[in-house]
């Protein structure tokens, strides 16, 4: 009798070992996100201290190797701003028209060639991206607008557009598909064109899904540095107005990209550069808490 | 004075009997015994009061109507309703006198006693040999004679022996469902268990399958205790020694196979072996 | 009916759905159209003698991607495939959960210079790693992690539930049903995962800039993981930015192969899927 019941014990207690670790690996992401936001934290303290926040967020000069170094954000928020705002508004359109046309209306041959294409696009390495932008894109397009260089902020937007592409596709069709077939069908009976039901049923009720694509495709855009990096010209100037599409600009994630490797370990620009990430780091937990809200709470509703 | 809700259509008015008749205690050794069992999944309660005296080396039988609770009954007496969140137990449930819910309880050492066979056949999707094995592997057999003679008591038990001996190697789950299932018993008789719960297993069989199944039970009862839930009456009736009735959770006769479908005691048992509802 | 100034919906359907069809072409063309002209003129660029062992260039840059991604997946894969075991397998519906699903959800928001900054600072700095093999895999081990836990739960939810319950109801406990029954048969979707999870590493820059990527080496292969690598992006970065002295042809060269790998991992695990999805064995 005692034999058999160190045999369950040493099995329980087993059990437990493995449930535990188990519980530990999926804590370990709880773990991680918090150690990111205080590692952040740690590294751009001297920094945040050291200057008041309106001179961070709202100077005008990011010149860090000056003496004495400016670390005014602005031109970088700026630049990541025009970047991104110009990625939405070709991707976000163009994302939706292929999300509907695969949902709705595509046959099932474009299908086949449509959605290979945008996990083709979704593979591709930011640095590619960048790569040819640089040697193809950019001259030509240059060329074509009379430029005097082939790196721009629009040039970022375009070729932004097309990496974020995907999440808008992929995150708005399941919105669409999400919309029941029954909905779908009475505006059929009454008489409505399909295009009539897409605009007037579909999309409406699939508003959630795609508000969550849109916040999740800006988050991605923001977030993007190689290819920024490559084909946007990393001058830190304010971008004004239309024209500023047409200049170089530098966006916050090419900030730190370019100069983390040149920069003194724990010196001030160190410091600064960790500030960058922070902000960063808070517009994309932003923009993904707002899609995630956004979702859960049309779930809610159904 | 009877609940006419139930049954609107009934003709006769014929009261039920006071409950100590109604629920019959078989003679003889009980194996496995419920007393005021109460199950709730969540808020929503499936089973009221049920008190049950299942007898050793019988077939019982639990029908009614579907959703009555006669599935969630059967697994509460292997505890399989622990493996579903929100369940909820109160009252007794003992094997050979012993309370199985209570603290301390090695469930494991439980479901080897007391085995279950699913609605579904269910093999693993692995060899033949593989699937009556897993039972003593789990259990630590290793010897690979003792894990030989296993497989084949167990097959030829299930009367699926001389179907399969040569193909033992081959994948659980290319062979019909009717042996399918015959399989899925054989799995369960590897681990030698006492008490064999069988919910609705013939329920997704042929009829020529469903044959065999019913001639391998009348066939194991000399050594184990069946408890078998089904939607087939007439099945009910042909293998079963005593059967329950339950209704929205209740079990509201139970006694010999005979009596329930000849002459209930109580009226809406009558009603569903006449077919008038269900 | 009096014909106002209205077009009929039929004609507005039409032109909808033309620009629809626009609208694909435009994704569709520049695409296959871009990637075919790389394909072509990277291929055209290769030279045997490209793949000269040798402190710089391309034989080291892919013996050092193969490295980290391998490195990347030994990583990721434990604590991912345990992550999803547990939410699968064990977690009740909870606080806990929840926070666990928020905090995958966040992971996999975190731009990526974000997680080369992060890795700087934890591994390279703090646990003294200093830029290397390691340092460079942990990183992208993070980051990786809310893709491998994705996938291997939703392999882990293909298989059946009957099968536990008949496993159950044979008496094993849950960790002996996970091993015996649920892992083999989610294993081959896990794997896919995997194999996507590293795709997505090889071709990842940001993170590996400031934690391991070196341009040209002091030895030709790494010996330890702490050791010094070049990484095939790294490079394309580099020679397209700065490098003044490496040839056009070079530049193709490399690009070719990084997407060569990127591409045909995807493709592998694609096709992978897809077989697993005709043996299904139940």
């Amino acid at each position: 009798m005692a034999k058999r019941d160190l045999k369950r014990t040493r099995r329980e207690a087993a059990e437990w070992l493995v449930e535990r670790g188990n519980q530990i690996a999926g804590i370990i992401a709880i773990v991680f996100v918090l150690l990111i936001f205080v590692f952040l934290l740690d590294n751009a303290l001297p920094v945040l201290k050291g200057y008041p926040l309106s001179e961070l967020l709202g100077g005008r000069r990011w010149s860090p190797t000056f003496e004495p170094p400016k670390f005014g954000m602005l031109p970088l928020i700026l630049g990541s701003l025009y970047v991104t705002a110009g990625a939405l508004v070709l991707s976000v359109p163009l994302g939706l028209a292929c999300a509907v046309f695969i949902a709705e209306v595509a046959p099932k041959q474009a299908r086949e060639i449509l959605k290979p294409a945008v996990e083709l696009l979704a593979a591709i390495p930011s640095v590619v991206f960048g790569f040819l932008g640089m040697l193809l894109i950019g001259p030509w397009l240059a060329g074509k607008l009379s430029l005097p260089v082939g790196q721009f902020a629009a040039l970022g937007s375009l070729i932004l557009a097309f990496m974020a592409l995907p999440t808008i596709v992929s995150v708005s069709e399941d919105a669409i598909r999400a919309v029941p077939v029954a909905l779908r069908q009475s505006s059929l009976a009454l008489g409505a064109t399909r295009w009539q039901t897409i605009c007037r049923v579909v999309l409406p009720a699939g508003r959630s899904g795609i508000i969550a694509a849109v916040m999740l495709g800006l988050g991605r855009a923001i977030g993007e540095t190689m290819t920024v990096l490559m084909v946007t010209g990393n001058a830190a100037v304010i971008p004004q107005g239309f024209m500023g599409f047409l200049r170089p600009v530098r966006t916050m994630t090419a900030t730190i990209a370019a100069e983390m490797g040149e920069t003194a370990f724990r010196g001030e620009h160190y410091h600064a550069l960790f500030a960058v990430g922070l902000i960063l780091l808070i517009i994309t937990f932003i923009t993904n808490t707002i899609a995630d809200v956004v979702v859960r709470r049309a779930g809610r509703l159904k | 004075m009877s609940e006419d809700a139930t049954r609107p259509w009934a003709q006769d008015e014929r009261d039920e009997a006071p409950k100590g008749e109604v629920i019959a205690r078989p003679p003889g050794e009980i194996r496995m015994e419920a007393r005021e069992l109460d199950m709730y999944y969540g808020d929503f309660q499936a089973l009221q009061k049920v008190d049950i005296a299942i007898p050793g080396q019988q077939i019982t039988a639990l029908i009614g109507p579907s959703g009555c609770g006669k599935s969630s009954f059967l697994r509460s007496l292997n505890r399989m309703n622990d493996t579903i969140e929100g369940t909820r137990i109160e009252g007794l449930v003992q094997l050979d006198g012993e309370d199985i819910y209570a603290k301390g309880v090695d469930v494991v050492e439980l479901r080897k006693r007391v085995g279950m066979v699913f609605q579904t056949p269910n093999p693993f999707p692995m060899s033949i040999y593989d699937n009556i094995a897993y039972g003593p592997r789990l259990h630590g057999v290793t010897d690979r004679e003792r894990l030989d003679e296993t497989v084949e008591r167990s097959l030829r038990q299930a009367a699926l022996w001389d179907e399969v001996k040569d193909k033992l190697r081959q994948s659980a789950v290319g062979i019909s469902g009717g042996q399918q299932q015959r399989l899925c018993i054989a799995r369960v008789l590897a681990v030698e268990p006492e008490v064999l719960l069988m919910d609705e297993p013939c329920s997704s069989l042929d009829p020529t399958a469903t044959f065999r199944i019913e001639e391998l039970m009348l066939e194991l009862m000399d050594e184990y205790t069946i408890v078998i839930v089904t939607h087939n009456m007439y099945q009910a009736s042909r293998v079963s020694q005593y059967t329950g009735f339950f209704m929205l959770g209740e079990l509201l006769e139970y006694g010999p196979t005979t009596r329930i479908f000849e002459n209930p005691l109580d009226s809406r048992t009558d009603d569903y072996v006449r077919g008038r509802f269900g | 009916m009096g014909m106002r100034h209205r077009i009929s919906p039929r004609v507005l359907e039409k032109v909808a759905f033309g620009g629809l069809w626009v609208a694909a072409g435009v994704v569709v063309v520049p695409v296959f159209g871009v990637i075919a002209y790389m394909l072509v003129k990277g291929f055209g660029a290769l030279r045997l003698d490209m793949f000269a062992v040798s402190t710089e260039g391309l034989l080291p840059a892919i013996v050092g991607s193969s490295a980290l991604v391998l490195l990347t997946g030994l990583i990721a894969a434990p604590l991912g495939v345990a992550a999803a075991v547990y939410l699968t397998e064990y977690a009740h519906e909870g606080r806990l959960v929840r926070l666990i699903r928020l905090a995958i959800v966040n992971l996999a928001g975190v731009p990526s210079v974000v997680y080369g900054l992060f890795g700087l600072a934890l591994f390279v700095m703090l646990l003294g790693f200093g830029r290397c093999l390691l340092a460079g895999a942990c990183t992208l081990a993070l980051l990786v992690l809310p893709l491998v836990i994705s996938t291997s739960e939703e392999a882990l939810r293909q298989v059946p539930h009957h099968l536990r319950q008949a496993s159950w109801a044979l008496g094993a406990t849950r960790w002996q049903t996970i091993r015996r029954i649920v892992l083999p048969n989610a294993f081959p979707g896990i794997i896919t995962g995997l194999i996507l999870s590293i795709g997505r590493a090889a071709g990842e820059t940001a993170p590996i800039l400031f934690t391991a990527a070196f341009y040209s080496l002091t030895h030709p292969f790494p010996r330890s993981v702490f050791d010094e690598i070049l990484v095939l992006p790294y490079q394309l970065f580099v020679m397209a930015t700065e490098a003044p002295d490496v040839t056009l042809e070079e530049k193709w060269a490399t690009a070719f192969v990084l997407v060569a790998l990127v591409v045909g991992l995807n493709i592998a695990a694609i096709v992978l899927r897809a077989r697993l999805r005709k043996a299904r064995r139940w």
